[in-house]
């Protein structure tokens, strides 16, 4: 247990001590397309009844940062520690797969709540928000950034170089977090493109995170987190296999 | 008293290379060992195996009695490794680094053995440097200091002397020696032969795989090595018949002539004055280890 806390604890550290670029970066990032997309939205889309744009643009957004930064922080710090090759002391002590893969997700779901709660805070002067549902944002927040994070470790094991990881980070996590309904509902899409979005698992855990906030959203909380919950079952599954088999880590 | 190392019938192939073509092997407790062969004889495979960082195909491995599968907790507790590649993680210093390597080896508090390591490698001044501040050498004590934080019985040291100057490489050893006094089982793999010959009481010899030498360092002395006579000669001489089977290298008018017993000395140089051979400079050199080695190599 020691050595899982350690190792909890080496990573919320090692992301610290680079706050500006780990936790400050993403949250002015996010302001930016609040202020932006708001100030040039806020007129013309009302997304849901008696929720203007831009409060309806914050939980998008504040999601959407916990999920790049649970996702970056798993990935981007075994794949520094593979190519420096320092993994080794994290391999050489008597920690467990389960305790390594415990250890890292968690730290990175910490990175995305940090970074999630920094957007919130910053956003807060902006919009009038109801929290209408406090549980569900807490829900989704915990259980989509599990599910970056460990789609973010697979990442860090499986890439060998930077550009490798970066190709995963930008084909196919930004497009999925795009696509998702941070910046509209899906009802205003054409009814082939609203079923398409039921297939991408970030879709749901923003609708979910968002009827946190309202009490309204596109599809049942309930269903997206039986979604979330299987998609994130499954991927921890896929991961812990991996990483009891040692791939790319134990030669 | 099971032996601190225990290794049997391993062999690991990576794709068309067979890096380990079935190792056995047993270090007892208390031992100063030394692993040697050339680049690519599989030395890292094989710790790599024993250290959990590679997985062998077949066979088994100990450390303390503990299977580094089964029982892989015990065994990896009761061994530390000097990783051969000078890594070391970016964002701490050393005293944080050794700090978090006792944590994950389950231990808190204790900052009282991190202060006597760092002085016994001279890094005290260092402790709060980040790692990439250190020089190669001081980057290869601290890599010492992690693999000694849990105090491993059983020390693996891949190459620890890479890099590092003379001066410290003497602080080093004189370190790894008071351990391996106080009872600690240190396996080496060096490539200053001179060092495992002064530090190991037995070697192993691997090449492509296999061991194909085992024995105390004096008795691979004994078979594989002999005083030389070296002497350069002022002018080209044919090689005489009688001496044709002492020579054991020529390079121009430098000679270096293979004898067991100081009596023969005498026979040599009579040899070479019959021979028309005119010495001008002449050293006697004792039996070494690179002799054993190249001898060894050269055997299989």
């Amino acid at each position: 247990m020691e050595g899982f806390k350690t190792l909890l604890y080496k990573e919320c550290l090692r992301f610290w001590k680079v706050g500006f670029q780990t936790v400050l970066s993403p949250v002015l990032n996010a302001v930016l397309y609040l202020l932006i997309f708001g100030h040039v939205l806020e007129d013309h889309v009302q997304p849901f009844p008696g929720v203007n744009y831009t409060a309806f643009l914050v939980p998008g957004l504040v999601m959407m940062t916990v999920l790049q930064n649970a996702f970056a922080n798993s990935s981007s710090s075994l794949i520094q520690s593979k190519i420096t090759g320092n993994i080794v002391f994290v391999l050489l002590p008597p920690i467990s797969y389960r305790e390594f893969y415990s250890a890292y997700v968690l730290a990175a779901v910490l990175r995305g709540s940090l970074c999630g709660i920094g957007v919130l805070l910053a956003a807060l002067p902006f919009a009038h928000l109801p929290f209408a549902e406090p549980l569900w944002i807490v829900a989704f927040t915990l259980i989509g950034g599990a599910f970056l994070a460990s789609l973010g470790v697979i990442a860090g094991i499986w890439a060998d170089k930077f550009d490798q990881l970066a190709a995963f980070q930008n084909f196919l996590i930004m497009p999925l977090t795009m696509l998702s309904g941070v910046f509209y509902s899906i009802h205003s899409l054409p009814a082939f493109w609203q079923g398409v979005s039921h297939f991408n698992p970030f879709f749901f855990m923003i609708d979910g995170f968002r009827y946190g906030f309202f009490g309204v959203s596109d599809v049942s909380p309930w269903a997206s987190l039986g979604v979330i919950t299987v998609c994130f079952v499954v991927l921890a599954a896929i991961t812990l296999q991996m990483l009891a088999r040692g791939y790319k880590l134990r030669a | 008293m099971s032996p601190a190392i225990r290794i049997a019938g391993v062999t690991k192939r990576f794709r068309s290379l067979q890096a380990l073509a079935g190792v056995d092997l047993e270090v007892a407790q208390g031992e100063f060992f030394g692993l040697l062969g050339p680049n690519g004889a599989g030395k890292t495979t094989l710790i790599s195996s024993l250290a959990g960082l590679a997985r062998p195909d077949s066979g088994t491995l100990e450390v303390m009695g503990h299977d580094v599968v089964r029982d892989y907790r015990a065994a990896r507790l009761a061994l530390g490794v000097v990783p051969q590649e000078l890594v070391f993680d970016p964002f701490f210093n050393v005293r944080e680094m050794l700090r978090i390597q006792s944590g994950y080896f389950g231990i808190r508090n204790n900052d009282d053995w991190i202060d006597e390591i760092l002085h016994h490698l001279d890094l005290t001044e260092k402790a709060s440097s980040n790692m990439r501040m250190l020089s190669g050498g001081m980057k290869r004590r601290a890599l010492v200091a992690q693999a000694l934080v849990h105090r491993p019985p059983v020390i693996v040291l891949d190459e620890p002397t890479a890099g590092v100057d003379v001066e410290l490489r003497h602080g080093l050893w004189q370190f790894i020696r008071k351990l391996n006094q106080d009872g600690h089982t240190i396996v080496l793999t060096t490539h200053y032969l001179e060092e495992a010959e002064s530090l190991c009481g037995r070697i192993a010899m691997l090449k492509a795989g296999r061991i194909v030498a085992l024995d105390t360092t004096a008795n691979l002395l004994q078979r594989f090595a002999s005083h030389t006579l070296q002497v350069r000669l002022a002018a080209p001489v044919v090689v005489p018949p009688e001496l044709a089977a002492r020579v054991q290298s020529r390079d121009g008018l430098q000679w270096v002539l293979g004898f067991d017993n100081f009596d023969e000395v005498g026979q040599l140089l009579a040899g070479l004055k019959s021979a028309g051979a005119e010495i001008v400079d002449m050293a006697l050199g004792k039996p070494d280890l690179e002799q054993v080695f190249v001898g060894v190599m050269n055997q299989n």
